[in-house]
């Protein structure tokens, strides 16, 4: 599998991180470089094998149906860069 | 059901539709499916907000028992397979109302797998005409939250008050073939989850709402390419859109053009359907196991417990009302089409056995009748359900008491009946202050006769001479002298006597 | 007064306890030495107000005669991936600059409520991505060691767990929290020499703790002893129900259980470690850590865990493939920085915030983990390595019904100079080909100091062991230590 500029701007775009044309071409090769040892996996044989669910053996648990938060609206939008009257604010969305 | 009939009339010939729904139900429950944050609707803005719901840094999801139990019960209703394995998957988008950059859904096991509904066109006979529509599975997921975009003129505000909340996915097959078909199946899904109490059905909250997968085809053909409308929420709005979207397609391929797999929203003001281009790119969610969750495990204990707790569903309880208590197929129909009309209609009949000391199968033929005829379309003029009704079950059962046992006359009943809904007084009381019993006083009844013969000769000349249908209008006559008070089978037999 | 900052977590404790010295007068001269310290950035912020109201906390119980806590007044450095409620916690990045978390992390609460203070808040590679501490935007970790031999060159502490490994390493604290995914806090352990330990996987809770890779975090102690980590970890781990991962099992007194006698275990070699181009330095300790398990009283057996060299291909899979989409939120929108263009709309908010606020190493990582799970490479790429995990597991599974614990080197070199590998980071990956095999297992793990190499610097030992078996690795560790007799400290030069 071979990644190129393009691709890394799609990939990139998918991720929402903004790169310029020569960061796609510096990033391209690398990419290439990590992807291709990566590739060693499918040497494998695993036609017979789970991939793996849980790492220790553990069963999930399930929470009471209980209302134990909410009321801080201050403590939640406390770090917010931009806000006002109780909302987060973003850049207007044309749905 | 017969072969489907519905088609779409081209310039190059006859098509047919092909429809699959996607309805996102909204999970009765407290807390949210992930968090301890509430689910109540209308809350002030983000104070319903767990740090979780934020995606605060490190904030981690430990799944609601009662979001698993409602949805198990739900696919239960729907007979079924429950998974008793199954697990939660990222689906990863970047939008301001999903704070994580992921939605927890399930894709690869879900919690429910294939099951069934049954909907029928024929309101008259919901037997005769049955189609059984699959359902491809029922997975488990977090709602987003709320953007709002006219509060500001360059900025969007979001609310995460919705953010979190569960809701259960049921995916339909692409077995509908026309708007009505579609609109039923959502009608019933609506009637069963509002049974099961899985879910409100509150279309207009949005507790519940379809996306609306469209395709169109030549008849027997193989499927077309299809289009999904989002949300869309109400059982009429569907029925359009089927239909627009189709029309839609079929004129694009018709003038040369191909369907295009996209995302489309339906604008009821406009009556078209229009492409979401804002959200064209998020088409690869990179869908992956959420490693903060380990597989959901369920043990027979749950399931049974799960299976205890269903209650009797439309389809049974509408052949029971046949069966058992004698009720005309539409009457049976109508009642259970709603679990709050069916409660209610239980409730009258309970309460009419107690009252009256009868068994149900006497009483259910008149108590549906009342409760169809004469509440819902008392109810209809006021503008209000059964939740608002003035007239309670009791109420309703003490005032069918009294017209059974002759206290009350049709047109008595119906006196009284509105005397209820204006006062929402009892009948007894009504009927106590008001002296509206009916009487069988046969002296009473022929003084009044006896006037009546006398202030109309010529009828009475004409009905002697054989037109017998001038009967009526002696009854008639009698009736309002006696101000619907007197019992009607008493009045015809002493007519009879009277007109010799 | 002596100096206190000489002594360890035990050390301190007990003084503390029995009124040798006051909790205040070891947070005093802890604080001097780390604001002194400012040369190696080891600490991101300094919270001497913390460690003194601990410390306060303690020398009140101790004037009133009351049962003292477990860590009461011992100051600890807590690293930056650890929220901690109304203190800058930054996992090292732009992107979470000035964020003061309302919360606080389970693991950091427990130490709290055992009594321990915080000097403060420790530099790390950004999100925990690194080996080397070169990825922090708040400037790189230097190592207290330094090459023999008038070689001044800056050297690597390792990494993620880099500010914790050079403050523990300088005698800034005690004792650190460090966390581990792939070896972040094994490897920088050995590169200072330190001792420190990741427990089993959900052992210590993940709530609270900025997440890198979920299905591989666990946090753990970075001491200067094996029975510092003991006691470290006995007040770190413990069942949390806000996290679904965490186990339902009591904590043991690991500290208690410490013992160096090793006759009736096993020991396995695991052969398939035994990599080309391994330095001879690190062979040799290896044999000699085989040697001192043997005096301890241990069996050696050789074993083999066939598929480890596909443990960090399938490593540089999944962990970037769950970082991708942990670090989805982190999006200008309730948190942190925002970058906003004249003009931009939400999406491109995104992508500048995201460009301005991650480092080159985080965005090499989101870009891989977005690929390998894009339309049509999951299955080649996710599902995969997934597999690959599952046979890793099996393999440790099958080792550990010959032996009951096993040895191996931590890292496959001693520290490096920073800038060495920061060009290649393949060759930076590298780096953790022997920590990553547990890690993807979720198995106990620990690293201790062995011995020095021809440069003077630090070289590790690991111990690995089965699910839960904590004890088994602190005690082997143990038996390591006393026989190593590793004292060397770095040279204050900062
Ligand atoms: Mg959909
Ligand atoms: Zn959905």
């Amino acid at each position: 599998m071979s990644v190129d500029t393009a691709t890394v701007k799609k990939v990139a775009s998918l991720a929402r991180i903004a790169i310029s044309d020569s960061d796609a071409e510096r990033l391209a090769p690398e990419l290439n470089n990590i992807l291709g040892w990566i590739e060693q996996l499918g040497e494998v044989d695993t036609s017979s094998v789970q991939p793996m669910t849980a790492v220790i053996p553990n069963t999930q648990r399930l929470r009471d149906d209980v209302v134990t938060e909410g009321g801080q609206r201050d403590a939640v939008l406390a770090n917010a860069p931009q806000g006002e009257h109780g909302f987060f604010t973003v850049p207007k969305v044309v749905e | 059901m017969s072969e489907s009939t519905y088609r779409i009339h081209g310039e190059t010939g006859e098509w047919e539709v092909v429809v699959g729904l996607e309805v996102h139900a909204q999970v009765t429950s407290n807390a949210k499916l992930f968090s301890g944050a509430s689910t109540a609707f209308g809350a002030e803005p983000n104070s319903q907000v767990s740090l979780i719901d934020a995606a605060m840094p490190g904030m981690l999801p430990v799944p609601n028992q009662e979001c698993i139990r409602q949805a198990v019960r739900t696919g239960m209703a729907l007979g079924a397979v429950i998974n008793k394995w199954s697990r939660f998957d990222r689906k990863n988008y970047f939008y301001a109302d999903l704070p994580q950059g992921y939605q927890i859904s399930q894709l690869f096991h879900p919690l429910v797998g294939e099951g069934s509904l049954e909907i029928s066109l024929d309101e008259k006979n919901p037997d005769a005409e049955v189609k059984t529509i699959g359902i491809e599975r029922i997975h488990v997921e977090q709602d987003a939250g709320k953007l709002m975009h006219d509060q500001h003129p360059t900025r969007s505000y979001v609310d995460l008050n919705r953010a979190g909340v569960a809701l259960m996915e049921i995916v339909s097959k692409p077995d509908m073939r026309s708007p009505q078909e579609a609109g039923a199946y959502l009608a019933k899904l609506r009637s069963i989850v509002r049974y099961v109490g899985s879910c409100d059905g509150n279309m207009d909250q949005g507790s519940m709402r379809a996306d609306v997968n469209v395709s169109v085809r030549r008849p027997g053909e193989e499927f077309g390419t299809r289009t999904e409308t989002k949300n869309v929420n109400s059982v009429r709005f569907v029925q359009q859109v089927v239909e627009i979207e189709a029309k839609r397609q079929v004129a694009l391929i018709e003038s040369g053009g191909k369907v295009v797999q996209e995302t489309r929203l339906f604008d009821p003001d406009r009556g078209e359907t229009r492409s979401m281009r804002s959200k064209e790119d998020a088409h690869d969610y990179r869908y992956f196991p959420d490693p903060d969750l380990l597989p959901l495990e369920l043990d027979d204990a749950f399931l049974e417990a799960c299976r205890e707790s269903l209650p009797e569903l439309p389809d049974a309880k509408r052949r029971r009302y046949e069966s058992a208590l004698g009720l005309s197929a539409y009457n049976a129909a109508v009642l259970t089409a709603d679990a709050d009309t069916a409660r209610w209609f239980e409730a009258l009949l309970a309460e009419s056995v107690r009252v009256a000391g009868k068994s149900e199968s006497e009483l259910a033929r008149p108590a549906a009748n009342w409760l169809i005829s004469d509440l819902f379309g008392a109810l209809n003029k006021l503008g209000k359900d059964l939740d608002s009704s003035p007239v309670s079950p009791v109420q309703g059962a003490e005032l069918l008491a009294l017209a059974a046992d002759g206290t009350l006359s049709g047109p008595l009943a119906k006196q009284v009946f509105e005397i209820m809904l204006e006062t929402g007084e009892s009948a007894p009381k009504i009927v106590e202050e008001r002296g509206l019993k009916q009487t069988s006083d046969t002296g009473a009844i022929e003084a009044v006769i006896a006037e009546i013969l006398a202030k109309n000769p010529n009828q009475l000349e004409q009905y002697r001479g054989g037109k017998e249908a001038l009967f009526g209008f002696f009854v008639g006559q009698t009736m309002k002298a006696m101000q619907g008070k007197a019992n009607p089978a008493v009045v015809n037999e002493l007519l009879k006597k009277a007109l010799g | 007064m002596s100096d206190l900052t000489e002594l360890g977590v035990a050390g301190l404790r007990d003084g503390i306890r029995a009124g040798k010295f006051s909790a205040r007068e070891v947070a005093d001269q802890f604080i001097v030495k780390v604001s002194k310290a400012k040369a190696l950035n080891a600490f991101l912020v300094e919270t001497p107000d913390h460690a003194i109201a601990a410390a306060r906390a303690a020398d009140e119980a101790v004037a009133k005669g009351e049962t003292l806590k477990p860590l009461a007044g011992v100051p600890i450095g807590m690293k930056d991936l650890f929220c901690t409620k109304g203190v800058e916690t930054t996992a090292a990045s732009h992107i979470l600059e000035g964020f003061k978390p309302v919360y606080e992390s389970t693991v950091s609460q427990n130490l709290w409520d055992a009594g321990a203070g915080m000097l403060g808040k420790l530099n790390m590679d950004q999100f925990a991505m690194g080996s080397s501490n070169e990825t922090s935007y708040f400037g790189n970790v230097i190592s207290p060691w330094r090459r023999g031999g008038g070689d001044n060159a800056p050297l690597a502490p390792g990494g993620s767990s880099g500010g914790s490994s050079a403050a523990v390493s300088a005698g800034l604290c005690p004792g650190a929290t460090g966390t581990d995914t792939g070896g972040s806090i094994r490897q920088p352990a050995a590169f200072t020499g330190i001792s420190g330990i990741k427990p089993t996987y959900g052992r210590c809770s993940r709530w609270g703790t900025i997440a890198f890779a979920s299905s591989l975090d666990q946090a753990g102690p970075m001491a200067r002893d094996v029975k510092d980590c003991a006691i470290l970890l006995e007040n770190m781990a413990g069942f949390d129900p806000k996290d679904s991962t965490s186990l339902n099992l009591p904590v043991p007194k690991w500290e208690d259980g410490l013992s160096a006698d090793l006759r009736g275990k096993k020991i396995g070699i695991p052969k398939d470690y035994r990599l080309d181009g391994t330095p001879a330095e690190i062979l040799n300790l290896w044999d000699a850590g085989v040697e001192w398990l043997k005096d301890a009283g241990a069996e050696i057996v050789e074993v083999s865990l066939p598929h480890t060299k596909y443990a960090l291909p399938a490593y540089y899979i999944i962990a970037p493939a769950e970082a991708s989409s942990n670090l989805a939120r982190y999006d200008g929108v309730r948190y942190g920085l925002r970058d906003l263009p004249e003009g931009a709309n939400l999406q491109d908010m995104y992508a500048a915030t995201r460009a301005a606020g991650f480092g080159d190493e985080v965005k090499r990582r989101i870009l891989i983990g977005t690929y390998v799970l894009s339309a049509g490479f999951y299955d080649a790429y996710f599902t995969q390595a997934s597999k690959v995990r599952t046979l890793i597991a099996r393999d440790f599974e099958i080792a550990f019904s010959q032996c009951d614990l096993l040895l191996t080197p931590t890292a496959p070199s001693a520290a490096f100079a920073l800038g060495e590998k920061s060009a290649d980071p393949l060759a930076m990956y590298l780096n953790d080909v022997f920590t990553v095999p547990s890690s993807l297992a979720g198995l106990p793990a620990m690293s201790v100091p062995g011995g020095l190499d021809g440069a003077g610097l630090p070289l590790g030992l690991q111990i690995i062991g089965k699910p839960l078996d904590e004890q088994g690795v602190l005690n082997a560790g143990l038996a390591i230590e006393q026989r190593a007799g590793f004292v060397a400290r770095p040279e204050a030069w900062w």
